[in-house]
């Protein structure tokens, strides 16, 4: 699945996401003015410890979990280390990583156990302020619909494409497939569009400029798809 | 309306499906990834504005934790990296390359992308990452340039790549390059 969530249920799920993202951002911001090499390893260990309590369900598969989603980030801390060591300021290497994986293993703890409608409501709260600047939630919702059903689609397409490009060539496609990959997006989004407009375009209800064949909320009584 | 919707959510998932191609290395052993090929696409093709907001709603899906970064990260850890400055470059970047495809007119398409993307996917983006950078690693902002300094050579080759690949959509749909309008 496309997501990064956890597969079970645990107790830092029953926290409700606008809290939790608060408390991640209080965190953080109290992390980063540390500089006491002790404070900072035991805000690390803190984090791990929270991550072990998410429960012993299928042998501490949220830590094993965790950690496995903190594999890319290993060669960015390696690098951050090397160039400490190489200039002979190991202390503070140290401090820099610490206060790096803290932080961002607490940010994947809240992303481990926060359903994604529980962060899309709060980012809707959060843009709400934004619509007198033009920003309309329901075209913003509307977007990230179409955006997370379609990265699969090009996804595969892209594979397609290197596949085929590897059945007639002997070198790496490279990036001689991304015109073909995005002259294909382009095409697609003409045809969503096409689409959108049938269905009663992006406009919300009652301002829609063409006539829509469907009953909208709060549309004629009379209307045969309605329930009496 | 509904085709800006569409153009901008698509080109927010051409992005996330750049990421998962398989990454090169380059001859340093830097690995580049085809992510920053799709914010330099946006901009170029969508123009300033809508190029932009598909890097932003790219950005805040990746936030909401769709594992969308090359790699498969994603979630808001990667907001609190290092590299948390070039990321919120993105969208600049996606902007001024855009903004230079509307407004400049040298030679060909080729090279208007191309130093577009320079200008906007390079500079742009930089200068963002590299103050992020000093910021999260505690370091002056020379020794911060110079850690992001391995992977200008990869960036040149996306710049050049893009100019490229919006000279072959302007000669197939050339209705397309809205940036060119």
């Amino acid at each position: 699945m496309l997501t990064l969530a956890l597969p079970f249920r645990t107790w830092a799920h029953d926290v409700p996401a606008a809290p939790k993202l608060a408390a991640l951002a209080a965190a953080t911001a109290a992390l980063f003015p540390i500089d006491d090499l002790a404070a900072l390893s035991a805000a690390a260990a803190a984090s791990a410890a929270l991550h072990v309590s998410l429960g012993p369900d299928r042998r501490l598969g949220a830590a094993r979990e965790a950690l496995r989603m903190l594999r890319p980030f290993v060669w960015v801390l390696a690098l951050v280390m090397g160039w400490h060591l190489a200039t002979g300021q190991t202390a503070e290497g140290a401090r820099v990583c610490l206060r790096l994986v803290t932080a961002v293993s607490l940010a994947n703890l809240v992303t481990m156990t926060t359903r994604l409608d529980d962060l899309t409501s709060v980012a809707e709260r959060l843009a709400a302020p934004l619509r007198p600047l033009g920003v309309q939630p329901r075209a913003l919702a509307l977007a990230a619909a179409l955006a997370v059903r379609f990265t699969p689609v090009l996804t595969l397409r892209g594979a397609q494409l290197s596949e085929a490009w590897r059945a007639r060539a002997r070198r790496r496609p490279g990036w001689r497939l991304a015109a073909p990959l995005c002259l294909s997006a382009l095409d697609d989004a003409e045809r969503v569009a096409e689409a959108l407009r049938a269905r009663g375009g992006a406009a919300p209800p009652g301002r829609s400029s063409s006539p829509s064949p469907f009953p909208q909320e709060g549309g004629s009584a009379t209307s045969p798809h309605r329930r009496p | 309306m509904e085709r800006k919707i569409a153009m901008t959510a698509l080109f927010a998932a051409l992005t996330a499906a750049l990421g998962l191609l398989p990454k090169l290395s380059l001859a340093s052993g830097v690995p580049i990834t085809a992510q920053t090929l799709g914010v330099m696409l946006a901009g170029a093709v969508l123009g300033a504005r809508l190029g932009a907001l598909s890097v932003l709603l790219f950005l805040a899906l990746t936030a909401l934790g769709l594992p969308l970064l090359a790699g498969g990260r994603g979630g808001l850890g990667v907001f609190m990296g290092p590299s948390v400055g070039f990321l919120l470059g993105w969208p600049l970047g996606a902007y001024v390359t855009g903004l230079v495809m509307e407004r400049l007119r040298v030679g060909g398409v080729f090279v208007t992308a191309t130093l577009a993307a320079v200008l906007g996917g390079i500079v742009a983006i930089y200068v963002p990452g590299i103050i992020g950078m000093a910021a999260m690693l505690d370091k002056p902002l020379p020794e911060a340039a110079l850690l992001a300094l391995p992977f200008i050579p990869g960036d040149l080759i996306k710049a050049i790549c893009t100019g490229l690949v919006v000279n072959a959509i302007w000669r197939a749909r050339p209705e397309a390059v809205a940036s060119l309008r």
